[in-house]
């Protein structure tokens, strides 16, 4: 995952600090409601795969620490199917967190997840026109 | 125009940090009638008690205002206080100004501002205030018991020991309630049955004791010390003056497919039955859902096998009225259903049970005879799985928002015993917290941990799935922030406990108050947690929240001992703050009795001088022992005739205008 | 029965059989599907950052379209029904994002989510009736086992969607007995395909759609259903040689054809030939 690589190291430069209140306007989560049960990573259908796992991402934004986030390949693997966003017993949203995010990277001038560029080798010709436009909306701007 | 004498208290900080209690008093000396206002930091003290009373004394008071906490809290206390001094206790208004006005409120200026018109409306109405004296009503010498667990037996045994008649009226066909069902209890795993049959066997033999199983309340009426309930005995075709409990009928009965409730739906019974083999009373029902007899007509063989001529089809359902003084509510708890947690396969998986099935399960009467094993294929597991708080401690709307307090434990018993008795068999806990207060507690739960192996992860399971070779568990461990999928035989559900949904009903007929959750709300959380705001009702066990065995008989008791206040008082002091007709103004409409909830008000013929013109008229008489003084005719009387006395419609209106003056 | 009809953009393209055999159903059933003029790609996944109204418009504007002919709107794909009916919530109940949504299209008159979306099995569930389809089932697809796939789209957020329990699941259940065949209920059913990673990472939806095909055949499943374009997709390319965490499994993973709901429905219909055959001529509206 050449992409992937690139943006987990140095060639990540957020310009801006982010603060907790941002990650929680953009995303309506209040971090404060949960009670650290775990469900959403349990529910998680990629939960090995990612660094930062569900829970802890409601504990860094709580905590105000959003760069180690922001740096997260977690961001990339996360397919917004909500189950953690479903099973929470107190309604916190972990999904929306996640999202929050990644949209404040993806917004940033270069980090960009996918790229035009890409396409022609991803395809194939049974892929749906619904996967490109997803795919589009949830990793670029 | 009375005397009147104002009293500011500070409650410490609690006023007086956020209003200028000074200035109130200081305001409030400017009010006509007002002769004496001073502050005073506890007026609830002795001290501050005797300030109200040597004021009275001193500037013969007709009249006193308490600025203080709510007259819930302290009502009685400063009217006990003017009635020593020679003051008629009904004289004295409180000014709420902690609840209604410091504790809400954080502006000083504004708060002071506030607390100087709540004390202008107490003295505007108590100006208009009468002397009133109360009357007397009677008890009755005997107690009713909603429910016939643990805490509804224990609560009548404690009644009935101190020598006062007491009925339980108990739904099912048997009393014992949860308690019977389960195998061992914490923390010291003795046999449930071993301690609870006793005390069924004792409270059935009881002189002082009347049973109605296989029954319901009706109806309630009338008020403390003086209720009128209705009991509906379910007809149990069964005659139990007849029956000598030998359980052939049970035997031979050829209906055999009706859901075992005992048993929690996991096996089945037949359609005579009684619950459990030391059920009391030990004698049957026709459950008539299920009886061929009564489906089609044909069958009868129960009757047929009866020396004793017990069985009576044709027995119908009787009501009984009897009175009480006190009733205690004692209705118990059920687990939540699992309808909406799919996650956790309950539906998809007979190997997913919830811990009380698992209780049966490990019954020697149970379904599986005590033997520990999978319903799918009745092989014995190699590994369990628990999983803590399913449906408890959440805030969406499948969840209760509370902690169900007994699961850690129950929990902590269940893996011990299955290390102890199948040390094969690995057993892991997925916890969010262990919750152990509790004398001994922790103590068990660490033994389970230290001596039986169980395994405790700390991670609110995902997802169980059912597949080839078990169940699969997927989890996350949170201290070692590792996922988890692992595959175990049987999953054991700790399902949320919920008040007895029957409570509602109850609570309405009771004129109880209940919380969002359906449990019973206490007059008071700290200082008075067994009894309901309504007087004369008495809370006992779950009802009121969750609690563990130990808890429940110890508020079974403290419940017991409330009623007994109650019912050692031969006379009840009424509150005098009843309703009352003006006779010139009464044009006899029915409009009041028609709203009573008391059926406290009567018409009379009566001969009526209406300025200088007799003539006879039917005009509305209330019955002051009946009267709760709710209101309720004084707005709907569209003469303006009703007025509660202590509440006119003069002293409200005066109010009124004191705050908007 | 005519309803407004949103077919996205996948139902124009990649699956045409899924638009076709939902006309020809809606044909044989009395239903008049109207398409709206102009409809624009509703983006395939809702903006969940609350600052992102733009991307919300398309699908205000289909919106919009069906209110003004005061008709209730129909989709057929999972995607666009998640997006749909989760922008009209966001208009019903979210002042600041209707506001902003509203400013932006001043040439139109205010929306506040007055139109009623519909998944297409719920226009078969609510209007129609289940048991109003089994009588109209031609050839009931008796014999047949098979397991209903949800993915995530159609259950998640289940309060918004308020289509079915996002955890038991049974609206596809009840088609299918509708339709002669018996149900298959295995766990993995609402558990997610992967959706868009596939794009990027085959071998991870691979690896999540075998426990998905693994979960269904054991549990006795012969075919599966889908409403959704890119679940069907990520199924039929399954495979992933990725552990994804998971204990071991078959080596030899089951393979089982998957099909769209619309063209089982189709076939118990009688109709599915018809279908095919329009899509053969590639051309114009069916009906």
């Amino acid at each position: 995952m050449r992409r992937e690589a690139e943006t987990l190291g140095e060639a990540l430069r957020i310009r801006r600090k982010i603060s907790r209140e941002q990650i929680e306007t953009i995303s309506g989560v209040d971090t404060a409601k949960c009670m650290k049960c775990g469900k959403c990573t349990a529910s998680c259908p990629v939960g090995e795969e990612m660094d930062i796992k569900p829970h802890q991402f409601v504990s860094y934004v709580n905590r105000g620490e959003i760069e180690p986030l922001q740096k997260s390949g977690s961001l990339w693997k996360c397919l917004s199917c909500f189950a953690c966003v479903q099973r929470c017993p107190r309604d916190v949203k972990p999904a929306k967190l996640i999202e929050a995010i990644r949209l404040t990277v993806i917004r940033e001038r270069g980090q960009n997840y996918l790229s035009p560029d890409e396409i022609p080798q991803l395809l194939d010709p049974q892929l749906p026109q619904q996967l490109l436009v997803s795919a589009f909306r949830k990793y670029s701007k | 125009m009375q005397k009147i004498g104002v009293f500011v208290c500070h409650c410490g900080s609690n006023i007086a940090a956020t209003v200028d209690v000074a200035r109130v008093a200081e305001e409030i000396r400017k009010e006509p009638g007002v002769v004496h206002a001073e502050d005073y930091p506890y007026m609830c003290s002795e001290a501050g008690q005797a300030k109200i009373a040597s004021a009275i004394k001193e500037k013969g008071l007709t009249a006193i205002v308490v600025c203080s906490c709510s007259p819930r809290m302290h009502e009685a206390t400063f009217r006990k206080a003017a009635s020593r001094a020679g003051l008629n206790p009904y004289m004295v208004e409180i000014a709420n100004i902690r609840e209604h006005c410091s504790w809400i409120h954080k502006d000083r200026e504004e708060a002071t501002e506030k607390s100087v018109i709540l004390a202008r409306a107490a003295v505007s109405k108590v100006n208009l205030d009468t002397p009133l004296q109360p009357g007397e009503s009677r008890v009755t010498k005997r107690a009713l018991v909603i429910g016939g667990g643990i805490a509804g037996i224990q609560t009548a045994l404690d009644i009935a020991d101190a020598g006062y008649e007491v009925d339980i009226v108990e739904k099912t066909p048997s009393i014992g309630g949860r308690m019977s069902q389960l195998d061992k209890t914490f923390p010291t795993l003795d046999c449930s049955a071993c301690i609870l049959t006793p005390k069924m066997v004792e409270a059935a033999a009881h002189e002082k004791i009347t049973l109605y199983t296989y029954s319901e309340v009706e109806s309630i009426s009338g008020f403390v010390g003086d209720f009128t309930v209705e009991i509906r005995k379910k007809a149990r075709s069964v005659d139990m003056s007849k029956c000598t409990g030998c359980g052939v009928c049970q035997e031979k009965c050829p209906s055999r497919k009706a859901p075992n409730e005992f048993n929690r739906g996991l096996d089945t019974r037949s359609a005579i039955y009684t619950p459990f083999a030391q059920a009391i009373p030990n004698v049957p029902v026709i459950d008539r859902e299920h009886c061929i007899k009564f489906k089609t007509g044909k069958c009868g063989v129960c009757a047929r096998v009866c020396q004793a001529g017990a069985i009576d089809y044709e027995q119908k359902d009787e009501l009984i009225t009897r009175k009480y003084g006190a009733i205690v509510a004692a209705t118990g708890f059920d687990m939540i259903k699992l309808d909406q947690f799919d996650e956790f396969a309950y539906s998809q998986s007979p190997d997913v049970i919830t811990s009380l099935e698992l209780e049966r399960i490990m019954n020697a009467a149970g379904p599986t005879k005590g033997h520990l094993e999978k319903l799918s294929d009745h092989k014995p597991p190699k590994s369990m799985v628990f999983v803590q708080c399913v449906g408890s401690r959440g805030q969406t709307c499948r969840d209760k928002s509370y902690c169900s307090k007994i699961c850690c434990m129950y929990t902590a018993k269940h893996a011990m015993l299955i290390r102890d008795k199948y040390p094969d068999v690995d057993v892991t806990v997925f916890y969010i917290d262990v919750r152990t207060p509790g004398k001994n507690f922790d103590e068990f739960y660490r033994r389970a941990v230290e001596e039986y192996g169980v395994h405790y992860i700390k991670g609110q399971v995902g997802k169980v799935a059912p597949t080839e070779g078990g169940l699969l568990v997927q989890a996350s461990d949170l201290l070692d922030n590792r996922q988890i999928l692992m595959k175990t035989d049987m999953v054991v559900l700790a399902a949320a406990i919920e008040p007895d949904p029957d409570v509602r009903r109850l609570a309405t007929m009771l004129t109880a108050s209940i919380d969002t959750n359906n449990f019973l709300t206490e007059a008071h959380p700290k200082l008075r947690p067994v009894e309901s705001p309504t007087a004369g009702i008495f809370l006992s066990g779950v009802c009121q929240g969750p609690k563990d065995i130990p808890e429940t008989v110890a508020q079974a008791g403290a419940a017991a001992i409330k009623a007994v206040g109650l019912l050692a008082k031969d006379k009840l002091v009424t509150n005098p703050c009843t309703a009352k007709a003006d006779e010139l103004l009464c044009n006899g409409c029915s409009c009041c009795a028609r709203v009573c909830p008391y059926g406290a008000i009567t018409y009379e013929e009566k001969e009526i001088n209406d300025h200088g013109i007799r003539e006879v008229r039917r005009v509305a008489a209330v019955n002051d022992a009946l009267c709760q003084g709710c209101g309720a005719c004084t707005v709907a009387c569209p003469s303006g005739a009703m007025d509660l006395q202590g509440f006119s419609n003069r002293q409200i209106t005066a109010e009124v205008d004191a705050i908007c003056r | 029965m005519v309803y407004s009809y949103y077919p996205g953009c996948t139902l124009k393209t990649k699956a045409r059989q899924l638009d076709a055999y939902a006309r020809a159903s809606a044909l044989a059933l009395g239903i008049t599907l109207e398409e709206i003029e102009d409809w624009q790609c509703c983006g395939g996944v809702y903006p969940l950052g609350s600052d992102e109204i733009a991307a919300k418009l398309s699908s205000v504007r289909a919106l919009q379209a069906a209110e003004e002919k005061k008709q209730e709107l129909v989709t057929v794909c999972s995607a666009c029904h998640h997006v749909l009916k989760r922008v009209n919530d966001d208009m019903a109940r979210v002042p600041e994002i209707r506001d902003k949504v509203n400013r932006y299209q001043a040439d139109r008159k205010d929306y506040a989510g007055e139109t009623k979306v519909l998944h297409f099995l719920e226009l078969l569930r609510d209007r129609i009736g289940f048991d109003q389809l089994r009588e109209k089932t031609a050839k009931p697809l008796t014999g047949r086992k098979i397991g209903a796939y949800y993915g995530c789209l159609l259950l998640r957020p289940a309060g918004i969607l308020a289509f079915v329990d996002p955890e038991n699941p049974r609206i596809m259940e009840d088609f299918i007995r509708a339709l002669g065949a018996s149900p298959v209920i295995y766990p993995y059913r609402n558990e997610c395909c992967g959706g868009y990673i596939s794009l990027k990472e085959k071998d991870l939806s691979g690896a999540m759609t075998d426990r998905i095909m693994e979960s269904a055949a054991y549990m006795g499943a012969e075919e599966l259903i889908t409403a959704c374009p890119l679940c069907r997709y990520n199924l039929m390319h399954q495979g992933g040689g990725r552990s994804c965490g998971l204990p071991d499994g078959k080596a030899e993973k089951p393979k089982l054809p998957v099909r769209y709901f619309t063209e089982v429905l189709a076939e118990a219909l009688d109709v599915k030939e018809q279908a095919e055959a329009w899509l053969e001529e590639g051309g114009g509206n069916i009906g």
